[in-house]
């Protein structure tokens, strides 16, 4: 028996995605959902439906990260090294669907699909390599005037709030995220608003992957409505807002300000005044972005006999 | 056994030379203000005043801003690390020279014992000029990025506990690194950074290149808005911390916050008892309490609870407090009525709380501002006295029983600046530093304080560290020039 003519040979499955919160996928609380097109425009090819988290979804995003903050940081340097590189491998495994929807997301052509989702493998193998030397690199003895030995060493500084890109779905926002869970700290990810497809793929990379439950969680959505819960929020130690720039409705002085409530540590979007740009990610990274989620503790003892 | 007096040994004032009234040093010139007023700077001691000082509008915070933007684009900015490193130099040997006149007017106009402005304000501001005139040449080497470079113009705003080692805090790194500065000391501590600007001076620095404008939080406000400032750098309380957050929100300004602190202080039933007596005595009564970093919270385990109060009442009964000026004192004067009137305030609440308070037997001089070293024992973690910075000669003791219990403990406050541990096990130790959530842990020891070691905190004890290659990277920039 043929098909009738002009219909699909099998009636393809349309995806609705899930949230990822404490090594689960959940729906939003609220029940929303939201429409994603081809190209983060609205005009484009329907791509999917994923969850449109909200206030409380957010909320349960950081009780999950906050949780597994002490497990994480509480690892070796070695063992997230080893953890980080796993995700790099998950990923390769799934290389075809990430430049698909890295493809379709962005809007851009195969062969720059593969380069970018390339590069954001690599990204991961590079700060996995990080792990266990950035210490060494940032720490060290200091030569005190006196009988003492005193030491300072950097200490992840707990739960990050990551706005990533808005425009690289992939490589923008591994290269947000992995130098902040590679030092110990844990994640709380909204991911491109219009762009989300690789952030949901990725969550299932991670939870496929050795990272424990909690160490990232990622939040789709709208940015506007999501953001300033995450920057007001008193069990967030740091925030950075990258994906700010090109996020409809963001300012990111209001987030910046509502963060300054628990003094959080806070990395500006790119740009000049109060200008956000999305900065170049093929850049390969430096040591800024790890750094910057960190804190130096300095130990003191004396010495004697 | 017979008890031994104290003779009075009071350092003498005579090698400080006060004028009657001070102006605004900009452009490397004592200038009169635009527009400002006059307040008087007193010694909280005795209530005398000391001087007449301007209080900078902002019209004079513009000229102060000005005058900076042209040494760094003309002079400071474009001079080499090696020459920017040699008027480093020059002002630590001056600092030294100068020394006992420095700590004699920090003295004064702090109310400081000057055993405490003599043997570590006053050495550790040279030793910071010291140790970053070394810097000044060698950026490039201090692993903080490509193409490092300096900011511009540095706006700091700086604290009454410490007057001048604050100040070489922030100067000190600032300069090296090639930046100018706009420096605002306290309100009631203006005097040894207005003799600061006369080693500028002498050390014939390029003008300019340090602007002192004296002031209140008016001032402070007026640098901390200004659009010519292109990093600040605060030191003082948590509230005023986030206003400053609050304010450069949205801007490209850099900040610096070094804030309030509750530390905890430690004591496990192994430490050596009398040791730690003395580090719970330096660690908060140093300096009349009024240190971010104090011990103020004293953690003791249960089992030796009792032993550790009698020691420590016994030592508290040897403390002299009286003239700041007398050799033999250990505590002085409170910096200032308000200060006064806050510590009296927090005080009376632990009492209507229900902790137990208590204080040595000690007369008090007549005039001036005091507060009896007083110890609160019975206290709960919820207790006012717990959780607020009170900043004065006051120790609250809580007790706890396993490690775990010791770390909730400490860590259970918004604050994260230091920490003390007092045990004879080491691996607790390295654990119990592991686990204290605060930027300097100091453990059997308190209270110390290096130019290589960095200093700042967690949390809302602020960001940035201050000190040692950590301490440069505020005042530095990097990566392509845009």
């Amino acid at each position: 028996m043929s098909p009738t003519t002009g219909a699909p040979s099998r009636v393809e499955i349309k995806k609705t995605y899930k949230l990822y919160i404490g090594g689960k996928f959940p729906r939003s609380e609220s029940g929303r959902s939201y429409e994603v097109y081809a190209g983060g425009g609205t005009s484009g090819a329907f791509l999917a439906n994923a969850a449109q988290g909200s206030r409380k979804d957010a909320r349960d995003a950081v009780v999950a990260a906050r949780k597994a903050v002490d497990g994480w940081a509480g690892t070796t340097a070695y063992n997230r090294g080893q953890v980080l590189y796993r995700v790099a491998e998950v990923m390769e495994g799934r290389r075809a669907q990430f430049v698909a929807e890295v493809r379709a997301s962005e809007g851009v052509g195969e062969r720059q699909a593969e380069a970018l989702v390339g590069q954001a493998i690599d990204r991961w193998v590079w700060y996995a390599g990080w792990s266990d030397k950035y210490a060494q690199v940032l720490g060290g003895l200091n030569p005190v005037a006196g009988p003492y030995f005193d030491i300072s060493a950097p200490e992840p500084t707990g739960v990050v709030a990551v706005l990533a890109p808005q425009a690289s779905s992939l490589l923008g926002l591994v290269s947000v995220l992995a130098p902040v869970v590679v030092s110990g700290n844990t994640a709380v990810v909204l991911s491109s608003e219009h762009r989300p497809l690789p952030a949901i793929t990725l969550s299932e990379a991670l939870a496929t992957s050795d990272v424990p439950g909690g160490v990232v969680n990622i939040i789709t959505g709208r940015t506007a409505e999501v953001a300033p819960w995450l920057a007001s929020h008193r069990d967030v130690n740091a925030i950075d807002l990258s994906g700010a720039a090109g996020a409809e409705g963001v300012a990111w002085g209001d987030l910046e300000k509502a963060a300054a409530d628990n003094l959080k540590r806070v990395v500006r979007p790119a740009g000049t005044g109060p200008e956000a740009v999305e900065p170049d990610w093929t850049a390969t990274p430096d040591l800024s972005r790890l750094s910057a989620f960190l804190e130096t503790k300095t130990v003191w003892h004396p010495k004697g006999r | 056994m017979a008890k031994f007096e104290y003779a009075p040994a009071p350092e003498s004032r005579a090698v400080v030379n006060l004028k009657p009234s001070y102006g605004l040093f900009i452009g490397g010139e004592f200038t009169e203000s635009e527009g400002g007023s006059a307040f008087k700077s007193i010694s909280p001691s005795s209530e005398e005043v000391l001087a007449e000082v301007t209080e900078a509008s902002s019209a004079d915070v513009d000229r102060a801003v000005d005058a900076a933007r042209r040494a760094f684009t003309g002079t400071w900015g474009r001079m080499s690390g090696a020459d920017r490193g040699k008027y480093l130099f020059r002002i630590a040997r001056i600092l030294q020279e100068r020394a006992r006149e420095f700590a004699v007017l920090e003295s004064l106009d702090n109310g400081k014992p000057i055993r405490e402005s003599r043997d570590v304000d006053v050495p550790l501001a040279a030793a910071h000029f010291f140790y970053h005139a070394g810097w000044a040449d060698k950026l490039e080497y201090a692993s903080l990025g490509p193409n490092p470079r300096p900011h511009g113009v540095v706006g700091q705003v700086i604290p009454w506990n410490f007057p001048l080692l604050m100040l070489a805090w922030k100067i000190a790194p600032a300069l090296a690194a090639g930046n100018t500065v706009v420096l605002k000391p306290a309100e009631t501590t203006p005097l040894t950074a207005l003799l600061f600007a006369e080693v500028c001076q002498q050390a014939d620095l390029p003008a300019g290149v340090v602007n002192i404008v004296t002031g209140a939080g008016a001032t402070g406000q007026a640098i901390v808005d200004h659009p010519g400032i292109d990093k600040l750098a605060f030191t003082g309380s948590t509230g005023v911390g986030k206003m400053i957050a609050r304010a450069i929100a949205g801007t490209r300004k850099k900040a610096t916050l070094e804030l309030g602190g509750k530390a905890a202080n430690i004591i496990f039933d192994d430490a050596p008892i009398d040791q730690a007596v003395e580090g719970i005595v330096n660690g908060i009564f140093f300096n009349q309490g009024h240190v971010c970093c104090a011990g103020s919270r004293l953690l003791v385990q249960e089992s030796i609870a009792e032993e550790v109060e009698a020691r420590l009442k016994r030592r508290l009964s040897t403390l002299r407090v009286g003239d700041p000026l007398d050799k033999n004192t250990d505590v002085g004067a409170i910096n200032s009525k308000a200060q006064l009137q806050r510590i009296t305030e927090l005080t009376a609440a632990g009492e209507a709380e229900g902790a137990t308070r208590w204080s040595p037997e000690c007369e008090l001089p007549s005039k001036g501002f005091w507060f009896r070293p007083t110890v609160f024992t019975g206290v709960s973690q919820t207790h006012r006295i717990a959780q607020e910075e009170i900043f004065g000669p006051v120790l609250s003791v809580l007790t706890f029983r396993t490690p775990h219990e010791a770390v909730a403990k400490a860590n259970n406050t918004p604050y994260g600046l230091s920490a003390g541990v007092w045990t004879e096990k080491g691996s607790r130790i390295l654990w119990m530093a592991d686990q204290l959530r605060a930027g300097v842990v100091w453990a059997n020891t308190f209270n110390k304080f290096d130019p290589t070691s960095p200093f700042g905190g967690y949390k809302e004890s602020g960001y940035g560290r201050e000190g040692g290659r950590h301490g440069l990277e505020a005042y530095v920039t990097t990566g392509d020039t845009k």
